[in-house]
């Protein structure tokens, strides 16, 4: 089961006390901001959970999966995440676990 | 933009919550969705992305200073994959100079 932003605001309502309707709009502006930064071109460092970064990407060929046909990819920016090496060190120290629980196929 | 800094913002949003209770708020969701991701479940955000794990097989890597074979075991690394929306505001602002 995913965790979604329904479980996010609980847990500012079990741990912080804010009520229903406060938790669900603070989970939904802490987002907000964060899209936000990135939109306007500033990365969001958060530390100790991980980087969102930008990138400019080239337009370069693409292609119809389906089809076959050639259709050109154009230059975009994209979004990039770096986890924190806590986060990632965290992960790691559970990968037998992990493994068990996920059947080695990640996700 | 930092920790700091988004706390700022929505402590600014958000006049009838004290300070420390957003700064709690903001460490709990971080911390939750760190917990997550450490257990091994998927965090789905409608509009601005999911955050899953991704598997990195075991290989044989080379220690660089005696170039000797060593086998590197399997692990997990978080992953990110932005939502429609984000994807879509992010990729309309480009015109700002603006990068990492």
């Amino acid at each position: 089961m995913a965790v979604t932003k329904a479980d996010l605001a609980d847990t500012l309502f079990q741990q912080l006390g804010l009520n229903k309707r406060e938790a669900k709009e603070f989970v939904e502006l802490f987002f907000e901001h964060v899209r936000e930064a990135l939109e306007t071109g500033q990365a969001v460092k958060l530390s100790g959970f991980g980087n969102f970064g930008l990138r400019l990407k080239n337009s370069r060929p693409g292609r119809n999966p389906k089809t076959g046909e050639e259709i050109p990819i154009s230059a975009r920016r994209v979004v990039t995440f770096r986890a924190s090496q806590k986060l990632k060190q965290r992960v790691e120290t559970n990968t037998d676990d992990l493994r068990e629980r996920l059947d080695g196929d990640g996700r | 933009m930092t920790k700091s800094d988004l706390i700022e913002k929505l402590a600014a949003d958000q006049p009838q919550l004290v300070y420390k209770d957003v700064e709690l708020a903001v460490k709990g969701l971080l911390e939750r969705m760190s917990d997550a991701l450490v257990d091994g479940e998927r965090i789905e955000v409608r509009g601005f992305g999911s955050f899953s794990l991704h598997h990195r097989p075991s290989r044989i890597g080379r220690n660089p200073k005696t170039g000797a074979a060593v086998q590197v075991p399997d692990k997990y690394v978080p992953h990110f994959k932005p939502g429609k929306e984000l994807r879509e505001r992010v990729d309309d602002g480009k015109s700002d100079p603006g990068s990492s």
